[in-house]
């Protein structure tokens, strides 16, 4: 949740930029994202002070340095850690952690699970590229088996991760997926994550258009999204395809393509994002593109649930002791139980 | 009959058993009733590596030693006097601690055939019956039996009998060195409050093992050991890790932070989580993190919130902080890392004593990452160690490191405890809008003339800033690739770790004259062997003096004068000589090393001899 100024002001976009070069590659999807996180984040008046952005090592994780919040830019794969302690002493304050795939999902995957479980009040923008970009193109585990890089010159032999199940998996309460060409799609999955209490995972297909140009291709050009890509809409029936002429609907335990033409929309699969189950179905659809019977890939928020935040529980604990022992008293402390006198 | 009482001057007991015998909280017991006898105490718990070895092999020995003096003592001692063996392998794994003329206590019910094949004794010989026992006392007591027997008609099962049997070794030894119950007593009532029948059955087990030597004829002679003459004030008894977790409580009030304390299970660095989390009524964090990484990196977080953050392990887990320690060093902000040692490499000997982590402490950072390094030299003394590595932390926005160990840790002593009020004030360096813009710009890395920066926390306005493992810029704390930026940052970083000796205090001899044949000056936890050594060479009218160094990096200014007035400089250390590394490049001077690597303390007898041999 963002903290909004207290007095008037009407922040804009602008004013959260800072005097820094942005240093990325001209053309990379991350400006797209900074820009959307800035007027998202504008418009919601954010107090400045009061939000800090924490990140890892790599191109994305430069991002904190182009906001006018509090930042930190970390080590590698430790924004999660080092976010969960800062939310953890200071729950007033509002965190963004930025982070890539290689930074959070390979060097910081065990941070990244404990941190969902724990579901902190913080939002995670993992900028997925599939390759690393800052090491100068290796294959990374979000990269596709087969992929050739530097580092996989006959192919990656690596399965790759799949990230909404994987925070699924590690009981994430707030699982969304965007892409950097969708600014409009952005913005309402970043106002949705800001809004959700406890952690929000955010999925963002982002472009390196030097060293994986064209990895999400297909999900964002013209002619190939329609037919590639199915929108989460709350309430709405799954529907797809350049004419909104295919839909998608369970049968028996398993989500199949139908056509519009002999379903009627009612029967469909009607997103519904507190259903862990559909939210689980909703992950596995991750076929290869234009594989045999491929389903569509979902964007829009997978899941949300509203459980209890590990810094609120912390706090209850400590003013559960004091309500039971009293608020600590240092000599009490320093003498202990028992004493004796010379 | 008549009983005679001798008088003692000071008694060394050695508990031991299996792991599940109870010998930890035998030997509390006895230390907490001979503190309340104005005793001083030292000891030193000795754990078996696994939680449970195998019953009644020599890997599964647990031991507890209690030294206790009417005279005043600083280590739990060489040459133990009484040994408590509950089974075979007990006698076998700790008869060479046993000084000759001293007394076993042997339960002879462990000393079966079983017992003895599992301790490995020749031919199921046991020792009890031969000769090889001749030099020593033995008391044979069938402690299982006569246990059993006690608790006849109590309706409690076999199992939960048998529990009780440490009791009545604990009831015999009060009545051999003439201790009332009353203390013990009080303790098994609050302890099983809610099961009576046990309570019960301790207590009566516990006046069995007394009464058996009030009315046995065998023994006719009883111990005293007299109160000693400890400075005039109030007492208790501190282990190093409590006294560690207490300090910490109290230096974040003195600073008026919040303490958040993050850390990973790990031996024998764990108690000080317990300690703190048991302590939430004082507002304290304890965030028990996935690993050790996450542990620091949550530490640093809670530090760049404006809390006080500290991470605690041992060696291994130090090494996998190695990284993060280094960004607390670039973002200089404060953060309190408290290694306490065990053997090693690697795993080591994870319940064993070592001081072998000062080179990591000192150097175990990739590229230029210095940082100001402090050890506590007793139990007691980690509490004003702790406030005090905490102290520099904060007010001079650097990271510390503090080199505890297993022996300091779990060691015990009574302590003439402070009063809260008379601890100094911890005075964060704050910014605040008002005095630290700069023509409205904030300057997050301008310096005073400390060279410390200020401490700009999210939620003061108009202080937004970024900082970063990148190297920052001399002033704004921007990135910057400059090579003479960077050369005047490491230049910079190093300088004030350095100043920081113009705010400790100076290096003193702590029992001699200030010259003379031998100085000898240590670290951590071989203070009180060598102060004991050192005191009966003087005694004994030799030019011997002692000096402990608190503060290892940076050195005290003046350590070079102290050192120089002596013909030699004798450095013990439980490793390889690392102390000894630092003093001989940094000074012109070459000190001799005396080392130890045996996962134990020095005991004070060597540290004379090898005194006594120098002098010759
Ligand atoms: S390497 Fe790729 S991800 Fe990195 S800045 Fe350049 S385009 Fe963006």
């Amino acid at each position: 949740m963002t903290k909004t100024n207290d007095i008037q002001v009407n922040l804009t976009a602008k004013d959260l930029a800072t005097d820094q070069d942005v240093r990325w590659c001209p053309g990379c999807g991350d400006y797209s994202i900074l820009k959307q996180l800035q007027s998202t984040l504008a418009e919601a008046n954010i107090s400045k002070e009061d939000t800090v952005f924490v990140s890892g090592i790599g191109c994305s994780s430069r991002f904190p340095y182009y906001m006018d919040t509090y930042g930190i830019h970390s080590i590698h794969g430790r924004a999660t850690a080092l976010a969960s302690g800062l939310k953890a002493s200071r729950p007033d304050l509002s965190v963004w952690i930025i982070t890539g795939d290689g930074d959070s999902l390979s060097i910081g995957g065990n941070h990244l699970i404990h941190l969902l479980r724990r579901n902190f009040d913080v939002n995670i923008l993992m900028f997925n590229n599939e390759i690393y970009g800052l090491t100068k193109g290796q294959y990374s585990p979000t990269s596709p088996k087969g992929q050739t890089t530097k580092s996989s010159p006959m192919g990656s032999l690596d399965h790759p991760f799949n990230p909404a199940a994987l925070v699924l998996g590690a009981s994430a309460t707030f699982v969304a997926r965007s892409m950097d060409r969708d600014p409009k799609h952005m913005r309402e999955i970043l106002k949705a994550a800001d809004s959700h209490k406890g952690t929000s995972f955010i999925e963002i297909y982002q472009n390196c258009n030097v060293f994986n140009d064209g990895a999400f291709e297909v999900f964002t050009d013209k002619g190939t999204k329609a037919d590639n890509v199915i929108l989460l809409e709350e309430g709405q029936p799954l529907i797809f395809g350049a004419d909104s002429d295919k839909g998608i609907r369970f049968e028996g335990m398993k989500p199949v393509i139908v056509s519009l033409s002999d379903v009627s929309k009612d029967d469909l699969w009607i997103h519904d994002s507190k259903d862990e189950t559909k939210a689980y179905f909703l992950s596995k659809m991750f076929d290869e593109p234009g594989s045999e019977g491929a389903m569509p890939r979902p964007f829009g928020v997978f899941y949300q649930e509203d459980r209890f935040r590990y810094e609120e529980a912390m706090n209850e604990q400590i003013d559960r002791a004091i309500s039971l022992k009293g608020k600590g008293d240092l000599d009490k402390l320093i003498r202990g139980s028992s004493t004796w006198k010379v | 009959m008549t009983k005679v009482t001798e008088k003692k001057e000071d008694v060394i007991i050695l508990f031991a058993g299996d792991s599940g015998d109870g010998m930890q909280l035998t030997g509390s017991l006895f230390t907490n009733t001979s503190a309340l006898y104005g005793n001083d105490i030292s000891t030193f718990p000795d754990f078996p590596a696994e939680i449970r070895a195998p019953l009644g092999t020599v890997a599964g020995v647990s031991g507890f030693k209690l030294h206790f003096a009417s005279v005043d003592i600083f280590t739990p001692g060489d040459d133990v006097e009484v040994l408590v063996a509950m089974n075979a392998a007990a006698l076998k794994a700790n008869l060479h601690q046993l000084k000759i003329g001293g007394t076993i206590i042997a339960n002879t019910a462990g000393f079966d055939k079983k017992n003895l094949r599992l301790a490995k004794y020749d031919n199921e010989q046991s020792p009890l019956l031969d000769k090889s026992l001749d030099k020593f006392r033995v008391i044979e007591l069938d402690v299982s039996k006569m246990t059993r027997e006690a608790l006849v008609d109590s309706g409690l099962g076999t199992k939960e009998v048998d529990r009780c049997k440490n009791m009545y070794v604990l009831g015999f030894l009060f009545w051999m060195y003439n201790r009332t119950l009353e203390n013990t007593e009080t303790f098994i009532k609050e302890k099983f409050a809610k099961k009576p029948d046990i309570r019960d059955a301790n207590i009566k087990v516990l006046k069995s093992g007394y009464f058996f030597g009030d009315t046995n004829e065998t023994f006719t002679t009883r111990f005293e050991v007299e109160s000693a003459h400890l400075p005039k004030g109030e007492y208790r008894s501190i282990m190093g890790n409590q006294a560690t977790a207490i300090g910490l409580i109290v230096a974040a009030k003195k600073a008026n932070l919040d303490l958040f304390y993050g850390s990973y299970p790990i031996t024998p660095a764990s108690d000080i989580l317990h300690e703190l989390a048991r302590h939430k009524n004082y507002g304290v964090k304890t965030f028990q993190a996935e690993d050790e990484i996450a542990a620091v990196c949550a530490s640093i977080g809670a530090s760049y919130g404006g809390a006080i953050g500290v991470t605690a392990s041992s060696g291994p887990g130090i090494a996998l902080k190695g990284e993060a320690i280094g960004l607390a060093v670039m973002l200089e902000i404060p953060l309190v890392i408290i290694n306490v040692q065990r053997g090693g490499p690697s795993t080591g000997l994870p319940t064993k004593t070592e001081q072998s982590d000062l080179m990591q402490a000192i150097n175990g950072r990739n590229g230029e990452a210095p940082l100001v390094v402090i050890a506590p030299h007793s139990p007691s003394d980690c509490f004003h160690t702790i406030i005090e590595a905490t102290r520099i932390s904060i007010e001079h926005m650097v990271p510390v490191m503090y080199l505890s160990d297993g022996f300091i840790a779990n060691g015990s002593e009574p302590w003439k405890f402070p009063a809260a009020e008379d601890i100094k004030e911890i005075k964060p360096n704050f910014a605040d809008a008002e005095k630290s813009l700069e023509d409205g710009a904030f300057y997050p890395y301008a310096r005073d003339e400390r060279l410390v920066r200020e401490w700009a926390t999210p939620g003061m306005k108009d202080l937004q800033h970024r900082v970063g493992g990148l190297e920052k810029d001399f002033k704004s704390g921007n990135v910057s690739y400059d090579p003479a930026n960077h050369e005047r940052m490491v230049k910079v970083r190093q300088e004030k770790v350095d100043r920081i000796a113009d705010f400790i205090p100076e290096q003193k001899i702590e029992q001699g004259e200030d010259q003379g044949d031998i100085l000898v000056i240590g670290w951590g936890s071989t203070y009180g062997a060598s102060r004991t050594a050192v005191r009966e060479l003087i005694n004994e009218g030799h030019k011997v003096s002692q000096a402990h160094i608190k503060y290892l990096n940076p050195f005290p200014k003046n350590l070079f004068d102290v050192m120089k007035n002596f013909d030699k400089v004798l450095i013990p250390e439980i490793n390889n000589g690392q102390l000894i590394n630092l003093i001989n490049a940094k000074y012109d001077l070459r000190a001799i090393p005396f080392n130890k690597i045996k996962g134990l303390p020095f005991t004070s007898r060597e540290i004379k001899e090898k005194l006594l041999e120098l002098l010759s």
